[in-house]
């Protein structure tokens, strides 16, 4: 296809995904799809209660099945002497940290939570056993509201943590904040429920564990998105395997948005059974089993209020939050409703005072953490909610609204009063872009005739920010991060002058392999072609810290812009000996280095490399070879930003919410691959309309998952969403190499607002302020009639 | 997703499948598993044996005399949704058919399955309910035919004894002057009926309702009748003054709710979907 | 109990004993090796193990092996010989697909899709794939795909 091997050009064209021709043809491998001889299969029995202590266990009729190999509870795990811990790598003041383990010793906390191990000759005999353990139970209270959990006599999850408590966080100056308020000429206020989600990457969390019991090394191939990350936990904190000895490998993975960062009790329970029986072991779990065990996302309970003066600017922001974090501390969770959540609070504007508070909250459910957008969804809702209602009670024209506020285009960088310090952006240039596209002034006319009529239109803004590339390292340390958040890349040129590029990234879907050869097919000016690109498995690259949190090109593709540069650089001083001439006087050109004003006398870049493998000739100092390594750690965030657009059509009988146009104009800064960032829009797109519309993960009174299967959770379908229109503007990061932002979440963190936004103002003529998501038919129907 | 273990029986007529059945007393029938193995993979069902009756020839086919349509057991719902003769002589039940899950659920799944297993969710026993099917049955004593009226009996259960097999389902050919339709109101996760409404009607020469029926699933334990509403309206101009006037007055007894859909919401569905198959039905009379 | 049953799997003949509750989806994965079928959910919901079973796109996850003796099962793997199937072809010039899981299910039902209706439309279209989910690419551009596909087809 045209322009896939034209070198340098290469960066910023629609490239045909190189990934694709494996996965269309079914060649692919995924960890489930992988087999290795003798393969023992593991299932986890799970406790069908939210709270509860476990008086005995009799796993006797389940050892006796024939073709069952062991059967473990939390005891053998403790008496192997491994540590058996899962840990939390993000560490907050004064917060609780209850211990957790791979399987509940004395006391299950959320149905899900493990109980015993099967290990068995194939799946279907596995899963027999499991209905042949009898688990002796003394049920307790639980409890899944993060706002209910706080209050006096809630049922506690951990006795250490009163009310529930994990940590209480806050952000901004209460007191200028309180003032604010003091002097407003109009206060916006609204209680918004963000509700509990289950990711559902199509792929469902698998592993399998190879332990060699004679060289002590373990081969783990998992659904991972960080296999470092996943290598170091199991490490430290479960297996207490040296680092070493230990090989994460993500084969293909199917999706994660999150849901595959977190270090979960499963996988380390399958190398931990490969360690005991000395045989491969796997795990795959059921859909089921993993609406039990993902770590689910959102769950927040907020009140915020906005303060105005008479002339619609906002002069502050108030913003009280209760976080679901679920029976443990997972990976990140700590970080997503704090550092991730109250330091968007500004959103795009010019908010001179703002006080955000936030308790962590322990309930009886599945973990909370990061799910595509991690906070920034969350923060992104309370702000763009808030600014509608502020134009609401205001009488001031949404648009215009935003457009008073806004940071303006020459007030960069700009400082907010919650940390964060944006380096660059136009807001009103998205803002202004997006009206024009969507006609909207054309349709406010166009919804006032059709109200004559009975049909009720709407439009909903969503004018977002948002903070990704998580860095410097130091800066996160500060914060509580058990990690850094630089990145890792090598690029190798082989003597032929092909190359192969390797990166601490680890991608699931985001066509990284053909992206990030498009970063060094410029960079080196060789053919896109000879480029190839390898991530994923621990044994094989430096360390990094993977894919997540839209950081894979601003930092992943940094550190391979950074290495290709030391590669040129180490070949001019190579080319300029070989040319006879000064380094300073060789230009580089389309992978050919040559003396100014001399392009006729060339060494290309694969000359070079074989003068450099062969080292015969090389200038005094240079070490033989040629290829680089990077460990690049970035100054600040970036901060993609734009403007999305919902427009919906309420049916007043039904309450049947139809969507009827989408446009997004997003800001990511440059584009590598335009064809690939929109596709990452769609998708992000259609999970935020998702949150708005269709899903929600819902706990009864007791804390039991009612929405424990796909035929309860609504995964948005093909004839649920419209074609989305797209577009961009260019605000280049004006910090790294390539001048890139992200674009993984940014579809997730602006839509919800947008659709919630036009819903509202589709029932505007019914006077309804707030629907609470998702907005199901039944709300809106309710909110039309009563 | 690993269903327990079963004996399996494959015969290859009615009489063998009822045999099998009499001489098992926890044998389910399988028929195109649509409903059977997804409870049996979740462990939600363990049969101790399945009796496939798959292949049993007479189960088979769609065929059109004196006035009614009989369609066997084992037709499958994309069989029922793509059949000119249904969609001539009962559109509400191709409708139905055609609504039911996916494609690849309607290739597979078959109207004697849906009907026996009476999801009160499901779509078709609405229309069956509306067109005033008859459902043919055969067990160890012989065969029998029940009405549809009588064969919903509650939630997942019907007038079929343990030991009998629905062998097929007659439904009248529509007359000149009647019309049917199918409406419904899914649930985004499922696609099953949070309401779904049947409704069929007949016309006298003058143009006024000579014959009325309304017939709702996905609103309570089983499938059921709008009576009262399907009455109020014979000698009715059926216009759509009149169709949303009667269906004003509908109250279904005993509505269900679940986290989705709350028993009140889905009665004000009700409302609203048998007003539209009320309304088609009539342009199609 | 061992049931016998006799397939043809993308062309080969095929031969096995099977326990009555095996899924044809793990007798193709586990027994066969095919493990371009993927398996995303247990409630038949999802369409990741889409294949066609005497030229209908049926979900493996949801039959038995032993309600499949005597069919034809056409795969992900045996959807073209060498050459790319119009629709995979589609699929991967009009980036249909990210992650890849749901993409064997997807591309089968859309082969099964344009075989019932070449000409769909774009509400058609998203109809048709109602029985398959796809979580990273909003569906955006599996539309496009389909979409030239049939063009392609009807060429």
């Amino acid at each position: 296809m045209a322009g896939e091997s034209n070198g340098a050009g290469v960066f910023g064209s629609s490239i045909r995904r190189r990934e694709d021709p494996e996965l269309i043809t079914g060649r692919a491998k995924y960890t489930d799809d992988l087999q290795l001889p003798n393969t023992a299969y593991c299932t986890i029995l799970r406790s069908d209660y939210a709270h509860a202590k476990i008086n005995s266990i009799d796993a006797s009729e389940a050892e006796a099945l024939d073709g069952v190999i062991a059967v473990y509870t939390a005891s053998d795990i403790a008496d192997s002497g491994v540590p058996g811990g899962i840990p939390v790598g993000w560490l907050l003041p004064d917060m609780k940290i209850p211990e957790h383990f791979m399987l509940a010793k004395d006391t299950t906390r959320y149905v899900g939570d493990g109980v015993a191990i099967v290990v068995a000759e194939d799946q279907y005999t596995a899963h027999d056993a499991l209905d042949l353990i009898y688990v002796d139970y003394d049920p307790r209270d639980g409890i899944a509201d993060p706002k209910k959990a706080t209050e006096s006599g809630a049922p506690l999850v951990h006795d250490e943590a009163p009310n529930n408590i994990a940590f209480d966080w806050e952000i901004g100056d209460k007191e200028m904040t309180d003032a604010a308020f003091a002097n407003a000429a109009h206060v916006a206020s609204l209680d918004i429920v963000n509700n509990r989600l289950i990711p559902n990457a199509m792929e469902p969390r698998a592993a399998l564990a190879d332990y060699n019991n004679i060289t002590g090394e373990l081969t783990l191939y998992m659904t991972t998105q960080n296999p470092h990350i996943h290598r170091l936990l199991m490490s430290l904190a479960s297996l207490g395997l040296p680092e070493h000895k230990i090989r994460v490998i993500a084969p293909e993975v199917g999706g994660g948005f999150g849901s595959k960062i977190h270090h979960y009790a499963d996988e380390a329970i399958a190398a931990w059974a490969s360690m005991q029986t000395g045989r491969p072991v796997k795990w795959t779990a059921t859909r089921t089993e993993t609406y039990l065990t993902d770590a689910h996302g959102r769950d927040h309970v907020t009140h915020a209020e906005m303060a105005m003066d008479e002339n619609g600017r906002f002069t502050g922001l108030r913003v009280d939050t209760y976080a679901a974090m679920g029976a443990y501390l997972s990976t990140f969770a700590p970080a997503v409703p704090t550092y991730l959540y109250g330091t968007l609070m500004s959103g795009e504007y010019d908010l001179p005072a703002i006080y955000c508070h936030v308790y962590g909250v322990f309930t009886h459910t599945v973990p909370v953490d990061a799910y595509r957008g991690a906070g920034r969804p969350e923060a992104t809702f309370v702000v763009e909610r808030i600014v509608d209602e502020a134009a609401r009670v205001s009488g001031i024209d949404p648009a215009e609204i935003r457009r008073r506020n806004f940071v303006a285009p020459d007030n960069f960088p700009y400082q907010t009063q919650v940390a964060l310090a944006y380096d660059s952006g136009n807001y009103e240039g998205a803002l202004d872009k997006a009206l024009a596209e969507i006609g909207y002034d054309d349709f406010r006319s166009e919804q006032a005739a059709a109200r004559e009529q009975g049909k009720y239109l709407g439009i909903g803004l969503s004018t977002y920010i948002e903070a990704c590339g998580l860095a410097p390292s130091a800066v996160v340390g500060s914060l509580g991060a058990q990690a850094g958040q630089w990145e890792s890349a090598v690029v190798r040129v082989h003597a032929t002058g092909k190359v192969t590029v390797y990166s601490g990234c680890s991608g699931h879907g985001q066509g990284h392999e053909t992206t990030f050869a498009q970063i060094v097919a410029s960079a080196l000016g060789v053919p896109y072609e000879d480029i190839d690109v390898i991530e994923g498995d621990s044994g094989v690259m430096p360390h990094g810290w993977g894919t997540y949190g839209s950081r894979s090109a601003a930092t992943g593709g940094s550190a391979i812009a950074s290495a290709a540069e030391k590669v040129v650089d180490k070949a001019r001083t190579i080319a300029a000996h070989l040319l006879e001439a000064a380094e300073e006087d060789l230009e580089f050109e389309n992978g050919n280095f040559f003396v100014k004003g001399s392009p006729d006398q060339t060494q290309s870049l694969p000359d070079v490399a074989l003068q450099a493998y062969l080292a015969h000739n090389l200038p005094k100092g240079i070490e033989p070879a040629l290829e680089a390594t990077s460990f690049y750690d970035p100054e600040n965030f970036v901060f993609p930003f734009g403007t999305h657009i919902a427009v919906v059509e309420v049916c007043a009988d039904t309450g049947h919410v139809e969507l009827q146009r989408y446009l997004a104009v997003d800001d990511v800064g440059n584009v590598i691959n335009p064809m690939i960032v929109d596709g990452q829009v769609h998708g992000g797109i259609a999970q935020g309309v998702g949150q708005s519309l269709y899903e929600t993960a819902v706990y009864d009174e007791g804390a039991n998952l009612l929405s424990g299967t796909m035929l309860d959770y609504a995964v948005p379908k093909a004839h649920f969403l419209p074609s989305f229109e797209t577009d961009r503007t260019v605000t280049p990061c004006p910090h790294n190499p390539l001048g890139v932002k992200g674009v993984g979440e940014a579809g997730t963190i602006a839509s919800p607002a947008a659709v919630v936004n036009a819903v509202v103002d589709a029932l505007s003529p019914f006077g309804v302020a707030h629907i609470d998501m998702p907005v199901t038919s039944e709300k809106v129907w309710n909110a039309i009639n009563n | 997703m690993y269903p327990s273990k079963f004996d399996y029986h494959r015969p290859s007529s009615v009489q063998e499948a009822v045999q099998i059945l009499s001489s098992n007393p926890d044998a389910k029938i399988l028929a195109g598993g649509h409903s059977l193995i997804p409870v049996m993979k979740l462990r939600l069902a363990a049969p101790a044996a399945l009796v496939d009756i798959g292949r049993i020839d007479a189960l088979q086919g769609i065929s059109r005399s004196n006035g009614s349509l009989r369609i066997g057991a084992c037709v499958t719902y994309h069989e029922i949704a793509n059949s000119a003769d249904v969609q001539a002589a009962a559109p509400a039940l191709a409708e139905a058919a055609g609504q039911i899950g996916d494609r690849q659920v309607r290739y597979r799944g078959t109207i004697g399955g849906n009907l026996s297993h009476a999801d009160p969710a499901s779509d078709l026993p609405a229309a069956a309910l509306a067109l005033g099917a008859t459902l043919h049955v055969t067990g160890p004593g012989g065969s029998r035919s029940v009405s549809a009226s009588d064969f919903f009996v509650d939630l997942m259960m019907t007038a079929l004894q343990p030991d009998e097999i629905l062998t097929g389902v007659e439904v009248p050919v529509a007359q000149s002057g009647t019309g049917s339709a199918y409406v419904k109101w899914e649930h985004p996760a499922s696609g099953y009926a949070l309401c779904g409404a049947a409704a069929v009607v007949t016309r006298g020469a003058s143009g006024s309702c000579t014959g009325a029926s309304l017939c709702f699933n996905g609103v309570s334990s089983t499938a059921v009748a709008a009576t009262a509403v399907a009455a109020s309206l014979v000698g009715s101009d059926l216009s759509d003054a009149t169709i949303e006037s009667a269906v004003g007055d509908l109250s279904i007894p005993d509505a269900t709710g679940d986290m989705f859909a709350s028993a009140g919401y889905r009665q004000e569905l009700a409302k609203v979907m048998g007003a539209r198959a009320l309304s088609t039905a009539r342009d199609r009379a | 109990m061992g049931i016998s049953i006799e397939l043809e799997v993308n062309g080969a003949s095929v031969s096995k004993e099977v326990e009555p509750r095996l899924l044809l989806a793990h007798l193709l994965r586990e027994e066969l090796g095919l493990t371009g079928t993927k398996i995303g959910c247990d409630t038949s919901q999802c369409g990741s193990c889409t294949i066609l079973l005497d030229g209908q796109a049926v979900k493996s996850c949801t039959v038995l092996a032993v309600q499949a003796d005597g069919g034809e099962i056409t795969t992900i793997e045996g959807l073209a010989n060498g050459e790319y199937h119009p629709v995979q072809q589609a699929f991967w010039d009009n980036h249909g697909l990210q992650c890849g899981f749901c993409t064997p299910g997807m591309i089968i039902s859309c082969v099964d899709l344009l075989g019932t209706n070449p000409q769909p439309s774009e509400d058609e279209i998203r109809h048709g794939l109602e029985g398959n989910l796809c979580r990273c690419t909003g569906y955006h551009n599996i539309v496009r795909a389909v979409q030239d596909a049939a063009e392609t087809m009807n060429g």
